[in-house]
């Protein structure tokens, strides 16, 4: 049994319109429970719960709170690559796009590393594209030797490998591993990623199966809001949390938010997330589960970030860089996406602790890799 | 009140607490004080090891006041837990350890089967160990052979509030234990806390429920009171509940005719 196997039963359209079914009626009747479902979910990201949104921020602050207090843990991207071979038509590094390309050496790796340990930073996400013969395996190895004196957490947003390909860079120091489905509508999927190994819909989908049958500690999953509907898109996210979480269940998982932003070469957003929904969003996971991160990054807004600490998020970025070797500012790779909010960390520490929350730079050892 | 004796300390405080959860370790210091605890405890992982003198969690607890209890939150196997508490004690300078392993991070319940083995091996290693488990009578008598200082049973999820849902199992425990019972995790009011204390729990142990008070300080204050006050009915031999039943017609009167 794999996840696949599940998801094969659903079918999108049904689901969409379950969720575009729902009432105030039923928003209610999910607002009062102690313990909810995924119908329950599909009624809190429906349009019918719009109106309930400060009712939702309250129950969905009360859950965080109890369960991660009044903290936010701070990470940090760091791009090794932006080598790629596949064309995502939203992706700034997407094959087709002319621009440079680089792929970090161990000297600018350790410059990198300097400047952000610099922040205070002790958790550190490496993020590349797909080069498989320049950047695979090995590569990621290496560097995980390189950085493992350096940070007590180290997690990978990375083209999805082969279980054995985890199992060998766990002992080196790998932690996490986020791998979003961007969508998970099988049509659209192929829209966006017409070529190279990412085009494989399938073999993405069962990559979370493969990461807990390796034991990676944390998988973190997501879409890209605004590929398909995202209401469906998170429902389907939803369905696979449920799923790992009942059969992996040693793992910890985390889900991001990335609403699509412009990138150079980049197709328009089929939809497009208003602020509004994206805080109904965050309710609803955490209406829905109170022990999953919710992680939300440097594309979102000031305003934004200033705010969705105390209604659910868990887990930010600040101070990111996305492009290689971005923090030494020694190259002139493109960035992936432009990053909205460009405060500093110690800025952003700062607005957090201001609100009566404490900031966590470290909550993980390595002991435990 | 009658001081707690944990192998070779002596606690005046029968209220433990915890680090994790404040706004800030300003706020977590001051709660810490109000609630009269002198043991604490903090998870390895959230510590700088390296670096111990400029943690920010370790600058706040001074060491008059507080005995440092290194938990292994975190670990997901008994190797892992051994490893982590090694560490432990060389970084923080006390072979004293809170032995947690929860391999579900989701609920965060411990794993007996592990909890088991490393708390055998650490024991054989010099630590006065403390492990965080179900409330298992057995589990706990297994655990005494072995040779920790004290057992952690739950009352209920860690983190949950939901008080002390494991009662039956817990007064067994108590009844059989020969070393001091602590009850941990779920504990989320002071009326919860006065419960196991009037149970004849050694201590409890109380994190969430104060951390995450809106006003942490005279929350911790509130529990200080609850634990002395279920500690001092107990001692003072709380009436025990009686069952009583009243036949509506003597059932004995015909012995009499």
């Amino acid at each position: 049994m794999a996840f696949r196997d599940i998801f094969d039963t659903y079918n999108w359209q049904d689901i969409r319109d379950g969720i575009y079914a729902k009432t105030a009626a039923d928003v209610e009747e999910a607002l009062h429970k102690s313990t909810r479902t995924l119908e329950d979910f599909k009624a809190l990201i429906s349009p019918a719960a719009l109106p309930y949104l400060e009712p939702m921020a309250a129950e969905s602050s009360r859950l965080t709170q109890k369960r991660f207090g009044r903290t936010v843990q701070m990470y940090i991207p760091m791009y090794l690559s932006n080598e790629c071979q596949n064309i995502c038509t939203y992706c700034g590094f997407s094959l087709h796009n002319k621009i440079p390309r680089t792929t970090l050496t161990d000297e600018q790796i350790l410059r990198e590393v300097e400047i952000i340990k610099s922040y205070g930073y002790d958790h550190v996400l490496l993020v590349t594209g797909e080069a498989t013969h320049t950047v695979g395996v090995d590569y990621f190895a290496h560097a995980l030797e390189l950085l493992r004196p350096h940070f007590s957490h180290i997690s990978m947003e990375v083209q999805p490998l082969d279980r054995e390909a985890y199992e060998r860079l766990m002992p080196l120091g790998l932690s996490a591993v986020l791998v979003y489905q961007e969508t998970y509508h099988r049509d659209r999927y192929k829209e966006h990623h017409p070529k190279g190994k990412k085009s494989n819909f399938y073999y993405r989908l069962d990559t979370p199966d493969r990461l807990g049958k390796a034991g990676v500690h944390k998988i973190g999953l997501g879409v890209l809001l605004g590929l398909d509907d995202w209401r469906t898109d998170t429902f389907f996210t939803a369905l696979h949390l449920g799923y790992l979480e009942r059969t992996y269940w040693k793992t910890r998982y985390s889900i991001s938010f990335p609403r699509l932003r412009p990138a150079e070469g980049l197709a328009a957003p089929v939809s497009v997330m208003s602020d509004r929904e994206l805080v109904q969003l965050i309710c609803a996971y955490r209406l829905l589960n109170e022990e999953v991160e919710l992680s939300v990054s440097t594309r979102e807004s000031e305003r934004f970030r200033n705010n969705i600490f105390r209604i659910g998020a868990t887990t930010m970025s600040a101070g990111s860089r996305t492009d290689p070797g971005g923090y030494a500012s020694e190259l002139e790779a493109l960035e992936q996406f432009e990053v909205s909010d460009e405060r500093t960390p110690q800025q952003i520490a700062h607005m957090i602790t201001s609100q009566g929350y404490d900031v966590v730079w470290k909550d993980w050892d390595p002991a435990f890799n | 009140m009658q001081p707690l004796v944990l192998r070779d300390k002596t606690f005046t405080s029968r209220l433990f607490t915890g680090t994790g959860k404040f706004s800030s370790p300003a706020l977590m210091r001051e709660a810490l004080l109000a609630s009269g605890s002198e043991l604490v405890t903090t998870a390895l992982k959230r510590i700088d090891i390296r670096h111990t003198d400029d943690d920010n969690i370790l600058t706040h607890l001074d060491h008059e006041q507080f005995s440092l209890l290194p938990n292994t939150s975190g670990a997901r196997t008994a190797r892992e837990a051994v490893f982590a508490a090694q560490l432990a004690r060389e970084a923080l300078e006390t072979h004293w350890l809170k032995l947690e392993i929860h391999p579900d991070p989701k609920y965060l319940l411990p794993d007996p089967i592990e909890t088991l083995q490393a708390a055998e091996e650490l024991v054989k290693l010099g630590f006065v160990v403390l492990p965080y488990i179900h409330a298992d009578p057995v589990l706990c008598k297994r655990l005494e052979d072995v040779g920790v200082a004290a057992v952690m049973p739950l009352g209920s999820p860690i983190g949950s509030n939901g008080g002390l849902q494991t009662r039956d199992f817990l007064r067994i425990i108590i009844e059989q234990s020969s070393v001091p019972v602590v009850v941990d995790a779920g504990i989320g009011a002071p009326s919860h806390a006065a419960a196991a204390m009037e149970m004849g729990a050694a201590a409890v142990l109380v994190n969430t429920a104060i951390a995450v008070s809106p006003d942490p300080v005279r929350m911790a204050g509130a529990f200080r009171q609850a634990v002395e006050a279920g500690r001092t009915a107990y001692e003072a031999q709380l009436g025990q509940q009686i069952q009583q039943a009243v036949a509506s017609s003597p059932l004995t009167a015909f012995l009499e005719e």
